[in-house]
């Protein structure tokens, strides 16, 4: 009796377990990677353009996007049924704003050199597409930990871009990776700063607008590269026999 | 190849590769001109430029799977190269060609669909690209014309020697062997009221017998080139005229206030790269408007270009950007001044 009884929690377990997986990996890789907000959706492209000229800005604004989209996913969430839908969109405003308000009082206590640098692009956040449309789609019809969850992934795959362009803008501009590492993390931080390339006169395209725009569409092109390889595997792994008529 | 049976159909004078091949020739006159004013550098620019310009054609067209001989052949990249090569300050290093080149012949040539897709000049896009990048390198690097008094200059080797390893010949400095452009000190100081033209004339360093000394030496070579291109129909005359009557109109216009701080029309229309720019970089097939009319107004819109940028804008020569940003209207260029088709009447709008 006790063994089929163990034996069907178990049971339930792993099929909790395995739902569980099932609901949260598409999400997942929503975010990361298929239906990405910058190399997918095009969506927040002014702050990923203009402040992706070195890495930790890039750094600062994407961690500053994650805290915001977690937040604003779990309020919206969390008041889905209560909001009438002829209005909802002035809400989703109003906590976005509110939410983008909050995390910038908290970077400029905390974080203030980055606060300075980073600029009028933290309350830009607010006008970030990728927030409200992440509202729209998916917090206002979803139960609190898979909106917060797909927040903390769709900031991730912004910030992951937002991140590489950096580094690539700054390594091409600069020859360096992580300069001013000690604004974002502090002094004793100082040694993550490496001069990749020593004498480097610069290469200031990388580091001008046009850089940013060039560097994005490479990563565009390189995304799509990758995404169409992997579609012909999948058709070539699907029908292994020749289809006859 | 296919030989047309029925309709007459035109064949066109000259194909692309011979076409390339004559612009080419006509600038032969321009680059031992700007050799003998300049140095070797200009050649040495130019050899390296069509070196690197043939490697990245032909890797392009290996990546995108065309026949990479038949496309090499049209000389439209020896053409880019040479113009690039003719553009570039003469003591340019190595790398500075090389980067150039990469951003002509593979971003704005080849990313674009290859020759005859490309919206903007290759030569000049990465021409601005450098300039915007690299300021000092493209801006201190011109050594002194072989006509200015007390001139000191690099042999061949030693040029070369610069080029590519950055080792001037002891006892040599670079501020030695090196002026700045006549554009150049109309702009820094001139324009912004440190010195007057008459000041300036004085020092003898600026001003030739038509345009700045050296560069219309030049200037000249170049124009008999584009005469040459005129007369074998390679050009029409449409382009060069437009932008040379504007550009000697505004500087005419805004010059006969101020003679004390604007420079002359011939000033502006032998100085720098005006003639090399009206003859041989704005009249690219490809990237100029393709009507009469189209043609004239786009022209003009370069001419007028040039003198705003030389005299307001921050850069000292401005064919570049003059060209690139014209480039950009060539379709709504070509929208609006289709020709009157013929048995149609005007108002019949094209459809």
């Amino acid at each position: 009796m006790s063994d089929t009884i163990s034996d069907t929690l178990t049971e339930d377990n792993i099929k909790a377990q395995t739902s569980f997986m099932q609901e949260y990996t598409p999400i997942a890789k929503d975010g990361l990677w298929n239906n990405n907000p910058v190399l997918v959706q095009m969506l927040g492209l002014c702050p990923l353009l203009a402040v992706s000229n070195s890495v930790i800005n890039a750094l600062g604004l994407g961690m500053a996007t994650i805290a915001v989209l977690i937040l604003s996913n779990m309020c919206i969430s969390l008041i889905r049924n209560i909001v009438r839908p002829e209005i909802r969109l002035p809400v989703f405003v109003i906590i976005i704003a509110s939410v983008v308000t909050a995390i910038e009082l908290v970077m400029h206590a905390y974080f203030h050199e980055l606060y300075l640098i980073l600029g009028i692009f933290i309350p830009l956040i607010v006008t970030n597409c990728s927030i409200i449309a992440r509202a729209e789609a998916f917090a206002s019809k979803n139960t609190i930990g898979k909106a917060a969850f797909d927040g903390l992934m769709m900031g991730l795959g912004f910030t992951l871009v937002l991140v590489v362009l950096g580094a690539m803008r700054e390594l091409i501009g600069l020859g360096t990776l992580f300069a001013n590492a000690d604004i974002m993390f502090g002094e004793g931080m100082q040694w993550l700063t490496i001069t990749v390339i020593p004498d480097y006169n610069g290469f200031l395209l990388a580091i001008l607008p046009p850089g940013a725009f060039m560097g994005l569409a490479f990563l565009l092109a390189l995304k799509n590269y990758i995404a169409l390889k992997q579609k012909a595997a999948k058709k070539t792994q699907k029908s292994p026999l020749p289809e006859t008529i | 190849m296919f030989v047309a049976q029925s309709s007459p159909f035109l064949k066109p004078a000259l194909s692309v590769s011979k076409m390339m091949l004559v612009v080419n020739l006509a600038l032969i006159p321009g680059i031992i001109t700007a050799i003998w004013v300049f140095g070797f550098g200009v050649l040495v620019n130019i050899v390296l430029a069509i070196i690197f310009a043939l490697g990245f054609e032909a890797l392009m067209l290996y990546l995108r799977k065309r026949p990479i001989k038949v496309y090499l052949n049209d000389k439209s990249a020896v053409l880019t190269a040479v113009l690039l090569g003719l553009a570039l300050p003469p003591l340019a290093p190595w790398w500075l060609t090389l980067v150039g080149i990469f951003f002509a012949i593979v971003v704005a040539k080849h990313l674009y669909g290859g020759l005859g897709y490309n919206p903007f000049n290759p030569a000049m896009a990465a021409y601005a690209i450098l300039l915007i990048s690299f300021p000092a390198e493209m801006t201190t690097l011109w050594p002194s014309p072989a006509m200015l008094a007390g001139h000191e200059s690099l042999n061949f080797l030693q040029t070369l020697n610069f080029q590519l390893f950055n080792q001037l010949p002891p006892s040599v400095t670079l501020d030695a062997i090196s002026y700045a452009t006549p554009l150049d000190v109309v702009r820094t100081s001139v324009i912004n009221g440190l010195a007057s033209i008459s000041e300036i004339e004085d020092t003898g360093k600026t001003f030739g017998m038509l345009g700045g000394l050296g560069t219309e030496w030049v200037n000249l070579a170049f124009l008999a080139g584009g005469l040459f291109l005129l007369k074998k129909g390679v050009i029409q005359w449409y382009i060069p005229v437009s932008l040379l009557a504007t550009l000697g109109f505004f500087s005419l216009l805004f010059g006969s206030f101020e003679l004390d701080s604007n420079p002359s029309p011939l000033f502006h229309l032998f100085s720098g790269a005006t003639m090399l720019g009206a003859f041989f970089i704005a009249t690219d097939p490809v990237t100029a408007a393709t009507t009469p009319k189209g043609r004239i107004i786009y022209g003009a819109g370069i001419g007028l270009l040039i003198y705003i940028i030389r005299t307001w804008g921050g850069y000292p020569d401005a064919i570049a950007f003059a060209v690139l940003i014209m480039n950009m209207c060539v379709p709504l260029l070509d929208y609006y001044t289709q020709p009157r088709v013929y048995g149609h009447n005007d108002r019949d709008q094209p459809s």
